[in-house]
């Protein structure tokens, strides 16, 4: 049967949300918080291990009629983002313990959010990714405030909500007018419409915004630092990787096959989108004194780097993309591993940059971990980050972007300043009243052991992930040919 | 269009039509003879205390927001139930696969709320 | 005559919407806005969608509504506009009616000048019932529309995360 054919094509996703409704029930007849971590942790397993199937053997086609996309990039995003939320998940029960707000309703959640970001990653039409978009943002409106008895967090939640519900009718507008235009919510049929009138050109315009609020690029950045801020740290890592990866391969997605024939303005658009993200997030990162919010301009400048792959707009620049966002996950949920652990050891709120100061020798391989995570995102050569900057701006050299490429390149040089201060603070800087760090629990330190190495290992070995992405992109033909 | 829609324009006009009548008549032949214990509030009671707008507890809110989602599950299940003939079998296990998810939440909810809430503190407050 | 139900419809919306947003009591301000909602159902109605209609009146102008009363009932402002709220029903008729004049107004200079849009039903037919709705959301959108129960099921867990006490967590 053909249904059971694409169940079984679309099974991470169907794993994770049973997983969802499991766990919720659980919570429901009041499981201990402990089983039903590691009820969800099961199933997240489950999902990985068929993920990374997919990942390497599935083959491209479409599934649900034409609804979602399988194999390529949709397994790529489809792996990311449950490979994110798995290390999210050992993460947050070990830290919301610590804050003392362990909420088993989190669990679910979680789940259901992932879900929505597997149907956005995998969407094939504008319908899905619709319907993937509002469930992730939904979950993650919610996550972001479990922190209510803190101003700041219940100052993220809403900030997160409202935006968030307004950049979502914003979405609705432009596949109305999409839809108007082309008479089509399907990707490629969309992309077989070649006569730009006003409502195409509208609709395009509005998707791109409500996209670009998403991932949090300039001048659509504003909730971005509040929200990040004021979420718990390990969630804060979850939506600054999972939920930005899922929207970016699902843009990786619609850019390639919806909209071939408005590549060349999107080229330009994204290309002074990328540079003023670039400029505005590296530059307030440098003057800001709450490490969590460093980290959110941090990520709104890595948004930047992404645009510029995307401006490049051809299949070097699609892969650099994806290779960036693998990289990205895993430092960046690293880094944030490492602040929710500094975190939980005193209050919601020590995140001040003074207060790190000579933690670095109080657990030395916290330290360490930190240490690694920070170079890669500052882009220092044997790091995944250095390879991701290096695809992302080769690919736009390629492209003839040559000033948006130097641009890029002087915004991340001087990125290093911000993130290297945090080490000098680690290192260099006596602490002032004594601080008193808890050994970590051995699977925090052990997961976030595993992701420094894989950052080393992807940073020093890119060749095999990178080829299996250009592989995407050079065998379907369904790539922009500028 | 109008036409097909005619049916309905007539039942709105006569209802209407008929709440303003029956108000008119009732007004035009009831006997009308006030005096001042019928004209209280409550006929037969204490004196109302305070304002008639009281702050509610947010447990009622939540039942009115659950209200709303299982209110949307009614929107897809209804052209369902127009359909159904013509769809055929197959589409039974795909409403019923989404009946059974919000059916969970529903459970789900029931079990929280009778945890979180309960009417006596709800009177509090 | 779909061309004067048109005019007729787009006045009461614009004018709901205009009452809702002046009107001094936020109760009068949400009932005004269910009218409001009535009146865009009625374009769907005229777009030949009346699946959409049903839905426009039974979730926006139901359930929504409910929503936004109870949160007005829960902020609880009051004081200072029981002036208005006392000649409410008199004024609520007076506008309706001076709304649907001014309706038949616009219809006969538009009509005079010449500037009204022709509109027939006849188009688009066969999109927004409830027949056509339900033969694509089965079979063409199964997966959207699956994805819908892990939505609305994730909002209400959301909403149980956010509104519980607490008191209710779970150390370990």
């Amino acid at each position: 049967m053909e249904i059971l054919n694409d169940l079984l094509n679309y099974l991470p996703a169907a794993i994770v949300a049973v997983g969802g409704l499991v766990v919720m029930m659980m919570d429901g007849y009041k499981a201990k918080s402990r089983l039903i971590y590691q009820t969800t942790m099961f199933f997240l397993a489950g999902a990985l291990v068929i993920a990374t199937y997919d990942l390497l053997y599935q083959e491209v086609g479409t599934l649900f009629s034409d609804m979602a996309a399988s194999g390529s990039t949709a397994a790529f995003g489809t792996f990311i983002v449950v490979f994110g939320t798995f290390f999210t998940v050992i993460l947050t029960h070990d830290y919301l313990i610590g804050v003392k707000h362990n909420y088993p309703q989190v669990y679910p959640l979680l789940m259901f959010c992932t879900v929505g970001m597997i149907v956005l990653a995998t969407a094939n039409d504008l319908v899905t990714v619709f319907i993937g978009l509002e469930t992730m943002s939904i979950s993650l409106y919610a996550l972001a405030g479990i922190i209510r008895d803190k101003q700041l967090g219940v100052e993220s939640a809403l900030k997160y909500f409202i935006l968030g519900a307004f950049s979502t009718g914003f979405f609705l507008y432009g596949i109305a007018l999409l839809y108007g235009a082309t008479g089509s919510t399907n990707l490629s049929e969309i992309g077989a419409y070649t006569d730009g009138s006003m409502i195409y050109w509208g609709g395009v315009s509005m998707l791109l915004v409500a996209f670009f609020f998403k991932i949090s690029a300039v001048p659509f950045h504003m909730w971005t630092p509040d929200v990040y801020t004021g979420s718990p740290t390990t969630i804060t890592a979850y939506m600054s990787t999972a939920s930005k990866t899922a929207a970016i391969v699902a843009l990786v997605l619609i850019l390639e096959r919806a909209l071939p024939y408005a590549a060349d303005q999107i080229t330009s658009t994204m290309a002074i989108i990328a540079i003023m993200t670039m400029v505005l997030g590296n530059t307030v990162a440098m003057v800001q004194d709450n490490v969590k919010r460093m980290l959110a301009y941090s990520s709104i400048a890595h948004v930047g780097y992404l645009l510029v792959g995307l401006a490049a707009g051809t299949d070097l620049g699609f892969t650099a993309v994806l290779y960036y966002l693998l990289a990205y996950s895993l430092m960046n949920i690293g880094a944030f591993g490492v602040v929710a652990y500094y975190e939980k050891n005193h209050d919601v709120h020590f995140n001040n940059i003074e207060s790190y100061a000579g933690l670095g020798y109080k657990q030395p391989l916290m330290g360490i971990l930190l240490s690694v995570f920070l170079l890669s995102l500052a882009g220092i050569p044997p790091l995944a980050g250095f390879i991701g900057k290096y695809l992302v701006f080769a690919a736009a050299v390629e492209a003839g972007l040559i000033n948006l490429v130097i641009i890029g390149v002087l915004a991340s040089a001087a990125s290093a300043y911000f993130y290297l201060r945090v080490m000098v603070y680690l290192y260099f800087k006596e602490s002032k009243e004594p601080v008193k760090l808890m050994k970590p629990l051995r699977v925090y330190s052990f997961s976030l052991v595993v992701l420094a190495v894989l950052t080393l290992y992807f940073g020093i070995l890119p060749a095999g992930i990178t080829e299996l992405i250009a592989s995407y992109f050079s065998g379907n033909g369904l790539a922009i040919v500028p | 269009m109008f036409e097909e829609f005619f049916p309905i324009f007539v039942l709105i006009g006569i209802s209407v039509f008929l709440a303003f009548v029956l108000m008119l008549i009732s007004w035009l032949l009831g006997p009308s003879r006030p005096n001042a214990p019928k004209l209280r509030p409550y006929e037969s009671g204490m004196d109302p205390i305070g304002d008639a707008k009281e702050r509610y507890s947010i447990s009622f809110y939540m039942v009115a927001m659950e209200f709303i989602v299982f209110d949307l599950e009614i929107v897809f299940i209804y052209p369902w139930a127009v359909r159904y003939q013509e769809l055929g079998f197959g589409t039974f296990w795909a409403v019923m696969v989404f009946l059974t998810i919000l059916t969970l939440g529903l459970f789900y909810t029931l079990k929280k709320e009778s945890k979180n809430f309960s009417i006596s503190k709800a009177k509090q407050v | 005559m779909e061309t004067f139900f048109f005019v007729f419809i787009s006045t009461l919306a614009i004018g709901t919407a205009l009452a809702m947003v002046i009107s001094k009591n936020t109760v009068n301000s949400a009932l005004f806005m269910v009218l409001h909602m009535l009146s865009v159902a009625g374009f769907y109605t005229l777009l030949n969608a009346q699946f959409l209609a049903v839905i426009q009146i039974l979730v926006y102008a139901g359930a929504i509504m409910v929503l936004f009363l109870f949160v007005i009932m829960l902020l609880n402002l009051d004081e200072d506009e029981k002036v208005v709220s006392k000649i409410d029903f008199k004024q609520l008729i007076s506008f309706t009616l001076a709304l649907v004049v001014l309706a038949q107004l616009l219809y006969i200079t538009g009509n005079y000048a010449g500037v009204l849009p022709e509109l027939t039903g006849e188009p688009i037919a066969a999109v927004g019932t409830v027949e056509a709705i339900g033969d694509e959301l089965f079979t063409t959108f199964l997966l959207p529309f699956e994805v819908t129960a892990i939505l609305l099921t994730a909002a209400v867990v959301g909403a149980m995360l956010l509104a519980q006490k607490t008191s209710n967590v779970i150390d370990e």
